[in-house]
């Protein structure tokens, strides 16, 4: 594949250009709302929040008979706010839990959705063509209008997350402490919940229902790995998410049959499992070295002291024993010959003939010195 | 009624109870979004076994798609136990990436099957009488006797480990101590919830399959405090809902799997608002009651104060009330009212007269 000509398409082919563009502003978006969703442990809002939008969908192309995204992305907003409302009652005022609440405003929204959505398709309109782009998502349809719609609504979501930023740091991480200053959490929370919702919907003609649900946790996921500092943490996710959504849109141009929302779900999922195990300092694979590392050092240490106390019955406590001995010592069959090579090199052992190792002085001081300490 | 119409009616019922059983125990573990996952990662499942065994009517289709089940809860479990990211997210993060790899295996190398994501989504119940089989003799249609196996298995598994399910659920820690495995027992379950969500989502589609599990049980949940009677009450409101959506669909000429998640919404939110003890109206009512028991305690506590007293008269005067305790004339007129028709004092032309049933009352909440 010729990248450079990849390139050339990804800024002069207007289709390709169009939906880069639509991705990776979704991807910014998303990436950066999804990080205080994540932080506030509602991640799969998102995912229930895509799906309550439906019914909106279909409901604001009932009531006005118009197709343009303005109108079909304020439908889903206002049902999209309808459902979280409905949420936090269901949970404050029973004994419904939070898994439950969303469960149910899930799937009633979305079959409601689906039975107007069939509803409208079943009866004679031609003009509701397209609505079902909204449940699966068709990047490949996305017109400059449509990118220009998203970016307008995703760009006032940002101008306001960047405007209230000091508020909604306090609201992630300590709400109490700002309600005792005298903030008004409850409507803070509301605010940020209705900006997701509007991430939400700019992404869903792009990716579809299911898929949103993947750029509003796995952005922020991957970008939680590489800080611990809000602000980084909302960059690095914007930027993953961009980068999932354009990589995304040229990988799915290569092949035929390579719908786009699942090939950017799939990069973003890459992105994800990569930060996971070699993010600096929380990634899996470093603390899997560091442990590795540690066991090898503490069984040294055991050889060693082993190696001291058998000496210690005889005369002179740089005699030799078999190393058939020291396995059976309690520091485990394995790894007691890379032990003792570790030790020889640090001058602490020596071998002695007939597959005998024995104490050096420096290897007698250092094993009075731990067991000193150990005891 | 005609035969398909019967038929549509029973499968929609069966599936409807199949879901609902092991949907309880979801509700009451927390694990409600769990459904949403496994009944999205099953479509996987199917897609791989399809592309092992190279037919659609195979039960080892089934098989692998339960197999892809568990698979997602126990990569779930992998990634929250790295304490890397929380356990919501952990489900956010496997399901779509697994739901996005089946969707682009059908669309790149299993065109022109019957497998597309359309149908997984959504189903299509009214066509599901056309696809028949012959079972024992009997002419039925196919997605009936699967998901009649189905229910089966889950009837066979809750009523044969009822109490462990019950003590795992309800506190894990006193089911380990007493060496049931609440592991074992979670696996089991999820591989129930699993063989539920491939079975139906065949019929009626994945979302449904959460709104069957999710939403009957949480009804349930709000009607009674025996899990026996939640296990009854969510399959019969699934049952409900199910044949209601059917007809709902039929009237409006829509989809069938839509309209029963719409009534089983509607069927909870009627439960919602009027449950009997724990809904919105009865909350709204008992916090009036309250409110007003409280202010009748206060008011048999302020005569008796004053009882036998030189100023007792003027304390005692309806009127009075308003500025002494700072009720409005409207709240003052409500708790008289209410304390005279429980006898706790009489009203002699706008004097109050503490009766003994106030007295005692009074007396009671000083000593508490």
């Amino acid at each position: 594949m010729d990248f450079f000509q990849l390139f050339h398409d990804l800024f002069f082919d207007y289709t390709l250009r169009t939906v880069a563009l639509g991705a990776a502003t979704l991807g910014i978006v998303s990436g950066a709302l999804g990080s205080f969703a994540m932080l506030r442990r509602q991640s799969l809002l998102g995912d229930a929040m895509s799906h309550a939008a439906l019914p909106g969908v279909v409901l604001a192309f009932m009531l006005t008979g118009l197709k343009t995204p303005l109108v079909l992305m304020l439908g889903a907003t206002v049902a999209g706010i309808t459902g979280i409302l409905l949420m936090v009652a269901i949970n404050r005022y029973t004994r419904i839990k939070e898994d439950s609440a969303l469960g149910i405003v899930l799937s009633v929204f979305f079959g409601f959705g689906l039975l107007l959505l069939t509803f409208l398709q079943r009866n004679p309109d031609a003009r509701q063509a397209g609505l079902n782009k909204f449940l699966f998502g068709q990047a490949a349809t996305l017109l400059t209008q449509d990118v220009v719609t998203m970016a307008i609504f995703g760009g006032v979501a940002l101008l306001l997350m960047l405007l209230f930023w000091k508020e909604f740091k306090l609201l992630s991480f300590d709400r109490d402490f700002g309600a005792s200053l005298g903030f008004p959490m409850q409507w803070l929370e509301i605010l940020i919940t209705t900006l997701l919702v509007i991430a939400i919907v700019i992404g869903l003609q792009a990716v579809g229902v299911v898929l949103m649900s993947a750029m509003v946790v796995a952005p922020a996921a991957a970008a939680r790995q590489w800080t611990n500092r809000l602000g980084w943490m909302v960059a690095i996710a914007a930027g993953f998410g961009a980068l999932a959504g354009v990589s995304g849109t040229l990988i799915s141009s290569l092949g035929s049959g390579l719908s786009t929302g699942p090939v950017i779900v799939l990069c973003i999922s890459t992105i994800v499992v990569i930060s996971l195990l070699f993010a600096t300092n929380r990634g899996l694979f470093w603390r899997w070295l560091y442990q590795q590392r540690n066991r090898r050092k503490l069984h040294a240490k055991q050889v060693l002291s082993n190696l001291y106390l058998m000496a210690s019955q005889h005369a002179e406590p740089t005699h030799p024993h078999a190393i058939t001995a020291l396995k059976v010592m309690g520091a485990g069959e394995r790894g007691v010959r890379y032990s003792l090579q570790v030790l020889a090199e640090e001058g602490l052992v020596r071998p002695a003939q007939g597959d005998q190792w024995a104490l050096t002085p420096a290897g007698v001081d250092a094993a009075r010195a731990l067991l000193h300490n150990e005891a | 009624m005609t035969i398909t119409q019967i038929e549509i009616q029973l499968i929609a019922a069966v599936v409807a109870i199949a879901c609902a059983l092991p949907g309880v125990f979801l509700v009451l573990r927390r694990m409600a979004m769990m459904s949403d996952a496994i009944s999205h990662t099953v479509l996987l499942g199917i897609v791989l076994s399809f592309f092992v065994v190279q037919t659609l009517d195979s039960p080892w289709l089934i098989l692998g798609a339960t197999a892809m089940g568990v698979i997602t809860v126990s990569l779930v479990e992998l990634l929250s136990n790295t304490k890397l990211v929380k356990q919501d997210a952990a489900i956010g993060l496997v399901f779509p990436a697994l739901f996005s790899v089946a969707v682009i295996l059908i669309s790149r190398f299993a065109r022109g099957v019957h497998l597309d994501v359309d149908a997984v989504l959504l189903g299509e119940l009214a066509f599901a009488p056309f696809d028949r089989l012959t079972f024992f003799g009997l002419d039925l249609p196919r997605s009936l006797v699967v998901m009649g196996i189905i229910l089966l298995i889950n009837l066979i598994f809750i009523s044969l480990f009822y109490k462990e399910l019950k003590l795992t659920t309800f506190d894990a820690g006193l089911a380990a101590a007493l060496g049931f495995s609440p592991t074992l027992l979670h696996y089991g379950l999820m591989g129930l919830v699993s063989i539920t969500a491939v079975g139906a989502f065949d019929a009626v589609g994945s979302v449904l399959v959460v709104a069957l599990m999710v939403t009957p049980a949480a009804a349930a949940y709000l009607l009674t405090n025996n899990l026996r009677r939640m296990l009854m009450l969510s399959a019969l409101i699934g049952v409900i809902s199910a044949i209601g959506g059917y007809w709902l669909a039929r009237g409006l000429n829509a989809n069938i799997a839509g309209s029963m998640a719409t009534i089983t919404g509607v069927v909870f939110l009627i439960i919602f608002l009027f449950a009997p003890e724990r809904g919105i109206v009865a909350g709204i009512r008992r916090r009036a009651r309250q409110k007003l028991d409280f202010a009748q305690t206060m008011l048999a506590i302020h005569l008796l104060q004053h009882e036998n007293r030189p100023e007792a008269e003027a304390e005692s005067q309806v009127e009075h009330l308003v500025e002494h305790i700072r009720w409005t004339p409207a709240f003052v007129e409500q708790v008289v009212d209410y304390a005279e028709r429980r006898g706790a004092v009489r009203n002699e032309q706008g004097q109050l007269i503490l009766t003994d049933t106030g007295r005692s009352l009074a007396r009671q909440a000083l000593v508490n």
